[in-house]
C-alpha cells in the first residue's frame, strides 16, 4: 500500500521523466547539432553528456533536443543554449568534458562560458 | 529513467484501426537498430481527438505533430527527426484552409479554442502506466478528500462547482451525491455509466482509453462522499481497448493500495469491478443498467423510487456518466469556483463533443459551455468539406434534435439547446450539409429507436414503429396530405406515455426536423420530390438531349436495361425500368444525365 508521502515521491520522480512533454514558458533549451557533420564530429557523446548532467542535477526546466546542420560544419559539434528572454549562445567544437562547466556556469548560474562560444572560433 | 525525447503514438480506437500498433512496433525496432532506444522513449497514448488525421504521432520536446503516419514512415521520422533533428515536413499536420503548417499540437486551429479538463490527460500520458497519471496530479484529489475533507465538504464542493451530469440528462451532480448520501444503509453502491449508446458518440470511450485512472479516482471519491464501499463500471463489450485499459488500471490501483482495504492508510475501503454490457441502447438508461448489472434483463422500471433511494440490489446507488466523473478530481484540486468560472449561468465547465458527419476535422473536442455552434464547426471543426453549405447539426443522438443554420450563434448549453428543440445529450454532434435529406435523417434515428426499444411499454414498442412506417411512406413517395399532422400527434402521445427516457425522447428527431424543415416534408408529400436528392424513390434520372452525344455508354452500363437509343442520337431512360442506381450518371462523360 502506498501512503500519501510515497505517492508524492512517485509524482516527483515521474514528473521529472515527463517534463519534456510540458509546454513551459520558463524552459531552458539546449539544442545539439546532430546532422551528419555533427555526428561525425562527435556530437552524440556531447548530447548524452548534456542529458546526463541535466538529469543528475534534476534541472526540470531544461530540455535537450537536436537540430539539423546549421551550416558551420567545420565548427561541429555545435550546441545552442536558449535562456528565456535572452539571446541564444552558440558553443562550438564542444567536447563531453566541457559539458559540466556549460551546465553549471551557464544553465544554472546564467553566465555563458565565453571561451567555448563561437566568438573564439570565427 | 530519463529520456531526451518522447515519441507519443496514439493507440486510441481510431488510430489503432489504422495500424498505429505497427507504428509503435516499428519505432521500437528502428530505435533499437540505430542505438537510440536508450535516449528516446516510445509511449502509447489514448486518443488525441483529431482522429480524422490519424494515426497521430507527436515528438517531444519539440511537440512536433505528425498526422496520417504510416508504419513505413517510421524509418524516415527516426532517421531525419530523431537522429538529425530535421522534422519530416511532409508528415506534419496541415490545416484545412491551407493557411499553413503548424508544427505543434497546441498551435493548431483544432486545439486552440479547446479547453481540456475531462480530456486533459488523453494523448498526454500512457494510460497503462499509473505513475504517469500520478505525475500529473493523479490520486492527489483522493488524498486531499480522504485526509482533509469531510463527506459533506466533498458534496458541497461538487454542488458549488455547478457540474451537471454529462450522460444526457444534465441533472446537478452534487445534488445527486447528496441524495445518495442521505439514506442510512450499511451497503451502498457507486456506478459508472460507460454504456455510451448514441450512434456516433465516442467521448466516454476516449476518456476510458486515454485516462482510465481519472474515472477510478473520481468513483472512489464518490464512494467516500456517499458512504459506499463497492463500485461498478458498466462498459460495453464493444469497447475492447477501454475494457482492457480499465482492467490494467484497476489492477495497478489495487497494487498501490488506491483501491481495496485501508486506502492510503486512512482506513477507508473501496473497490471497483467491471460489468460488461452487450450493447443494447436501453441499457444506458439508469434503471435498465442497474437491472443488467444485477444479472437481469436490461429493462427499465418506473421511477420513483430513484436509484439514490433504491438502486442496485435494492440499495442506495449513485450512477454517473464517465465524463461527469472525469471532471471531479479537477474540481476537488482547483476548487469549485475555478470550475464555475467557466461556462454559462446554468451550465458550468466544459463539454466534450464527438464531431462527425460532414465536417473536416472529425474527432473529439472539449469546449467551454457557451461556445457557439459556429465556432465549433467553422473554427475547431475546420468547416464543411468541398465548400458545401451547412444545413443542420444533430445533437443528442436519437433523443435529440437538429440545430439549423439560423441558430448557429446560440451559445451551447443545456438550457439553450432545449429551448431550440434539441438537447445536449451525451455529446454526439453530427454535421449535415445541403446533400442531407432531413426526412431521411429523422427516419435513420427512428429506425435506431425501433430497433433498440426494449418492448416493455406499448407507446414505445408500437408507437415508434408506426411513426417509422409513416416516414417510410413519405420517403417512398406515398405520403398523403395530413401525414405531418398525424406524425406530430403520435409523437406527442408517445412522449407523454412512454415508460423511460428512450421512448419519451424517441420522437424528438422527427419533431425537430418538422419544426425547422417542414418544407422538406411537404416537398416529399405534395410534390413527390426530395430536395436534397437522397430519397431514391423520388428521384428521376433524365438525359439532357442537348448534351447527349449518343455514345451509348450509359445504355451499356445500365444493369436494368432501362436506357435505349440510336448511336449518335440522344438516348432516353425509361422511368418504369430505372432502378435509380446512378451507374449511368457516373459513366456519362458529357454530364448529360441529371437526377432530380
Ligand atoms: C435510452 C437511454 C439511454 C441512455 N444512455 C446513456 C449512456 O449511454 N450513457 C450515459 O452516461 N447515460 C445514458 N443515459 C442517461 C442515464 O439514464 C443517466 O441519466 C446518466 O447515466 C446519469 O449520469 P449523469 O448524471 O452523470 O449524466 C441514457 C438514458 C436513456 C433514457
Ligand atoms: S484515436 Fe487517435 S486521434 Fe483519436
Amino acid at each position: 500500500m502506498k501512503t500519501l508521502k510515497e505517492l508524492e515521491a512517485i509524482r516527483q520522480k515521474t514528473l521529472n521523466e515527463l517534463n519534456l512533454r510540458k509546454n513551459r514558458e520558463d524552459g531552458i533549451r539546449v539544442v545539439v547539432g546532430l546532422a551528419t557533420c555533427g555526428i561525425a564530429a562527435g556530437a552524440r557523446p556531447v548530447m548524452a553528456a548534456f542529458v546526463d548532467e541535466v538529469n543528475k542535477r534534476q534541472l526540470t526546466n531544461v530540455t535537450v533536443s537536436q537540430t539539423g546542420c546549421i551550416g558551420l560544419c567545420r565548427l561541429e559539434p555545435i550546441v545552442e543554449v536558449y535562456l528565456p528572454g535572452q539571446e541564444k549562445v552558440t558553443y562550438c567544437k564542444v567536447t563531453p568534458d566541457q559539458v559540466g562547466r556549460i551546465v553549471s556556469e551557464h544553465i544554472v548560474n546564467g553566465n555563458p562560458v565565453m571561451e567555448y562560444t563561437i566568438g573564439n572560433f570565427e | 529513467m530519463i529520456y531526451r525525447s518522447h515519441v507519443l503514438v496514439c493507440a486510441g480506437t481510431g488510430c489503432t484501426s489504422s495500424n498505429s500498433l505497427r507504428i509503435i512496433e516499428n519505432f521500437h525496432k528502428k530505435l533499437e537498430e540505430t542505438g537510440y532506444d536508450k535516449e528516446v522513449q516510445v509511449i502509447r497514448t489514448g486518443c488525441f481527438g483529431l482522429c480524422a488525421a490519424g494515426p497521430i504521432v507527436v515528438v517531444y520536446p519539440e511537440g512536433v505533430y505528425y498526422s496520417h503516419v504510416k508504419p513505413e514512415d517510421v524509418e524516415e521520422i527516426v532517421n531525419e527527426h530523431i537522429i538529425k533533428g530535421r522534422p519530416v515536413q511532409r508528415l506534419i499536420y496541415k490545416e484545412h484552409d491551407e493557411s499553413g503548417v503548424n508544427t505543434t499540437l497546441n498551435d493548431s486551429d483544432f486545439y486552440k479554442k479547446q479547453h481540456r479538463i475531462a480530456l486533459r490527460n488523453c494523448g498526454m500520458i500512457d494510460p497503462e502506466n499509473i505513475d504517469e497519471y500520478i505525475a500529473f496530479d493523479g490520486y492527489k484529489a483522493l488524498g486531499k478528500v480522504l485526509t482533509e475533507m469531510t463527506r459533506d465538504e466533498v458534496i458541497d464542493t461538487v454542488i458549488r462547482s455547478g457540474l451537471r451530469g454529462r450522460g444526457g440528462g444534465g441533472f446537478p451532480t452534487g445534488l445527486k451525491w447528496k441524495f445518495a448520501k442521505a439514506p442510512e444503509s450499511d451497503v451502498k453502491y457507486v456506478c459508472c455509466n460507460a454504456d455510451e449508446g448514441d450512434p456516433g458518440a465516442f467521448m466516454d470511450r476516449s476518456v476510458l482509453e486515454g485516462d482510465p485512472h481519472s474515472v477510478l479516482e473520481a468513483m472512489t471519491i464518490a464512494g467516500y462522499a456517499i458512504g459506499a464501499q463497492q463500485g461498478y463500471i458498466y462498459v460495453r463489450a464493444e469497447y475492447p481497448i477501454a475494457v482492457k485499459r480499465l482492467r490494467v488500471a484497476i489492477g495497478q490501483a489495487r497494487e498501490y493500495g488506491l483501491l481495496g482495504d485501508n486506502i492510503m492508510d486512512t482506513g477507508f475501503k473501496f473497490d471497483i469491478d467491471l460489468r460488461l454490457g452487450s450493447g443494447a441502447f436501453v441499457c444506458g438508461e439508469e434503471t435498465a443498467l442497474l437491472a443488467s448489472i444485477e444479472g437481469g434483463r436490461g429493462e427499465p422500471r418506473p421511477r420513483p423510487p430513484f436509484p439514490a433511494v433504491k438502486g442496485l440490489f435494492g440499495k442506495p446507488t449513485l450512477l454517473n456518466n464517465v465524463e461527469t466523473y472525469a471532471n471531479i478530481c479537477q474540481i476537488i484540486l482547483n476548487g469549485p469556483e475555478w470550475f464555475a468560472s467557466m461556462g454559462t449561468e446554468k451550465s458550468k465547465g466544459t463539454k466534450v463533443f464527438a464531431l462527425g458527419g460532414k465536417i473536416n476535422n472529425t474527432g473529439l473536442v472539449e469546449i467551454p459551455m457557451g461556445t457557439t455552434l459556429r465556432e465549433v464547426i467553422y473554427e475547431i471543426g475546420g468547416g464543411i468539406p468541398n465548400g458545401k453549405k451547412f444545413k443542420a447539426a444533430q445533437t443528442g443522438g436519437p433523443s435529440g434534435g437538429c440545430i439549423p443554420a439560423q441558430h448557429l450563434d446560440v451559445p451551447i448549453d443545456y438550457d439553450n439547446l432545449i429551448s431550440i428543440g434539441s438537447m445536449m445529450g451525451s455529446g454526439g454532434m453530427i454535421v449535415m450539409d445541403e446533400d442531407n435529406c432531413m426526412v431521411n435523417i429523422a427516419k435513420f434515428f427512428l429506425e435506431f429507436t425501433v430497433d433498440e426499444s426494449c418492448g416493455k411499454c406499448p407507446p414505445c414498442r408500437i408507437g415508434t414503429r408506426r411513426m417509422l412506417e409513416m416516414l417510410e411512406k413519405i420517403t417512398s413517395g406515398k405520403g398523403e396530405p395530413g401525414d405531418i399532422e398525424k406524425l406530430e400527434k403520435l409523437a406527442y402521445n408517445i412522449k407523454a406515455a412512454a415508460l423511460c427516457g428512450l421512448g419519451q425522447t424517441a420522437p424528438n428527431p422527427v419533431l425537430s426536423t418538422i419544426r425547422y424543415f417542414r418544407d422538406e416534408y411537404e416537398a416529399h408529400i405534395y410534390e413527390k420530390r426530395c430536395p436534397a436528392g437522397v430519397c431514391k424513390a423520388l428521384l428521376q434520372y433524365t438525359i439532357d438531349p442537348e448534351k447527349c452525344r449518343g455514345c451509348s455508354l450509359c445504355a451499356r452500363k445500365c444493369p436494368a436495361g432501362a436506357i435505349s437509343g440510336e448511336i449518335k442520337k440522344p438516348f432516353v431512360i425509361d422511368p418504369a425500368k430505372c432502378i435509380k442506381c446512378g451507374a449511368c450518371m457516373e459513366a456519362c462523360k458529357f454530364g448529360a444525365i441529371s437526377k432530380k
